[in-house]
């Protein structure tokens, strides 16, 4: 036993310098869900923007995987306080999804088969910060994390990356999604540790 | 993970004064009732959602913080609770 004590710190985790607050690393790919996953067959696939207007642009899975894709490498974390670093995935930015779309709202409601949501302001969906993503570490993506497409807005706790994802639904006010309403954070900032309501 | 409403026990022994997986509940989408014990439950985390076990819509939520927790009854239309 050492001399030295390593003091009241908590079971010491496995540690990196650019995770958020209270976030531990992990090698793995928890799965977290909050009902049963569906199966989604491409063939029966499609991804609506509905603006406040009521107008909608839809693209199945032809469309959506012929659009130009990038190639994403990202840090990930989840509320559940696990993070994972430099994840990679491919999909399409939300950039080149809302280039026809005209709007005047400020928020956006993801919806997920199985009526799942989550709110996010259209300023975070934009400029290289979020897509669709349907491959992950160079595979299909996996129902069980939310294939076969998922939002990914990575610089946001991670239950705003909807699984599943089929709709965005424009909003002139912030309204809350799933576990927003649920108890957790409007807006979800893992740097500011935005975990729970008040925080 | 999905359980059943009896891994709810422990939860709702903090938020309510009786055991309530024998009370009943009554499903505000399809009118199915049950008792808590029937539910389906996935947990733990980010919270406990428990869902009807006929039409699987959300009965509740219980999501705890470190200061409170926080049951949302998001689909339930009736709460019978036995004295």
């Amino acid at each position: 036993m050492g001399i030295i004590s390593r003091g009241f710190g908590g079971r010491r985790r496995d540690s990196a310098p650019d995770l958020p607050p209270g976030q531990y690393l992990t090698h793995d790919f928890p799965v977290l869900s909050a009902g049963p996953t569906p199966r989604i067959p491409l063939d029966r696939w499609s991804l609506t923007i509905t603006t406040e207007a009521g107008q909608k642009h839809t693209w199945n899975w032809a469309e959506l995987t012929a659009l130009p894709s990038e190639e994403i490498t990202k840090d990930i974390h989840c509320v559940t306080k696990w993070s994972k670093l430099g994840t990679t995935w491919k999909g399409v930015s939300l950039d080149t999804l809302f280039e026809d779309v005209e709007t005047a709202a400020d928020y956006v409601m993801a919806h997920s088969k199985g009526g799942y949501t989550t709110n996010i302001p259209l300023e975070d969906l934009l400029d290289g910060q979020a897509w669709i993503a349907y491959e992950f570490d160079g595979e299909p993506l996996d129902p069980e994390h939310g294939g076969p497409a998922r939002l990914l807005v990575p610089h946001l706790y991670f239950w705003k990356s909807a699984k599943w994802v089929n709709g965005l639904e424009m909003m002139h006010e912030d309204e809350p999604g799933f576990w927003e309403a649920a108890g957790y954070h409007m807006y979800g900032d893992p740097w500011h540790e935005q975990r729970y309501q008040g925080d | 993970m999905e359980l059943d409403g009896n891994a709810l026990a422990g939860d709702l022994a903090e938020v309510f004064a009786i055991e309530m997986t024998s009370a009943g509940f009554t499903c505000a989408g399809c009118k199915h009732t049950g008792v808590v014990a029937t539910l389906r439950v996935w947990t733990p985390v980010p919270g406990a959602v428990a869902r009807c076990p006929s039409c699987g819509d959300v009965i509740f939520s219980l999501v705890r913080t470190p200061s409170r927790v926080y049951l949302t009854l998001t689909g339930t239309a009736r709460l019978e609770l036995p004295l």
